[in-house]
């Protein structure tokens, strides 16, 4: 078993259009180095050094990741973690 | 391109005064730029300045998306007091490539003015929206 991805339809060109893939990973950081070896690409989506990107929003099994233990938040075999770009703008 | 219907045009102007003066924002669901469904969606921001989806919805209504094949075609937004192009935040901001931004502009109350744009890294393309 492993954990079961969300990936959004923005990220979907790096997954050759899955919108659930299956990855691994004992924390969330481990888990996007393991979807960055098996989809080039996408950890860059996520994060950088410095963490998950601002504008991407971490969910495990519906919790947002920044209300957990962030990019430390443990992962157990069948998690579901989701992907999901922001959605905002404003006037200037 | 964009294809939506005449009710779906209306929709979007009648979100957007009632949510005046503050931002509305909505999706669009349909399949190759159709749309089928519109969504209005809760400016979590309640701002005439800016908007912001609560994330968790999105992510429940990405879900049921899959499971019906529709995909995310449009994102509408209102611009209360500014045209009906993308501002510098709206172009920064923007993480959805494959959808149209549509924009309804209340600049003249009188005259709606809807209009579609693709954002893709920061390349902004005026769409045309063809009303059914």
């Amino acid at each position: 078993m492993a954990i079961t991805v969300y990936i959004p339809t923005p990220f979907r060109d790096l997954t050759r259009g899955q919108g659930h893939v299956p990855a691994n990973g004992a924390t969330i950081a481990a888990l996007i180095d393991d979807l960055e070896s098996r989809y080039p690409g996408l950890g860059e989506r996520i994060a950088d050094v410095d963490g998950v990107h601002h504008h991407v929003n971490v969910f495990v099994n519906g919790q947002e990741m920044r209300s957990l233990a962030g990019e430390g938040t443990p992962l157990a075999d069948g998690d579901e973690v989701a992907f999901i770009p922001a959605l905002v703008g404003g006037y200037e | 391109m964009i294809e939506l219907t005449v009710t779906h045009r209306e929709e979007i102007i009648a979100h957007a005064r009632e949510d005046f003066p503050n931002e509305c924002v909505g999706l669009l669901l349909g399949k190759t730029n159709r749309a089928e469904r519109l969504l209005r969606m809760e400016n979590v921001e309640h701002s005439p300045l800016n908007y912001r989806v609560e994330p968790r919805a999105l992510l429940q209504i990405f879900d049921e998306m899959d499971a019906l094949g529709l995909e995310l075609v449009g994102i509408y937004h209102s611009h209360t007091h500014s045209p009906a192009r993308p501002s510098r935040t709206d172009i920064e901001l923007a993480g959805y490539p494959d959808a149209h931004y549509l924009i309804i502009s209340l600049q003249d109350q009188e005259r709606p003015d809807l209009r579609a744009f693709t954002i893709v890294e920061g390349m902004v393309e005026e769409q045309e929206v063809v009303v059914r």
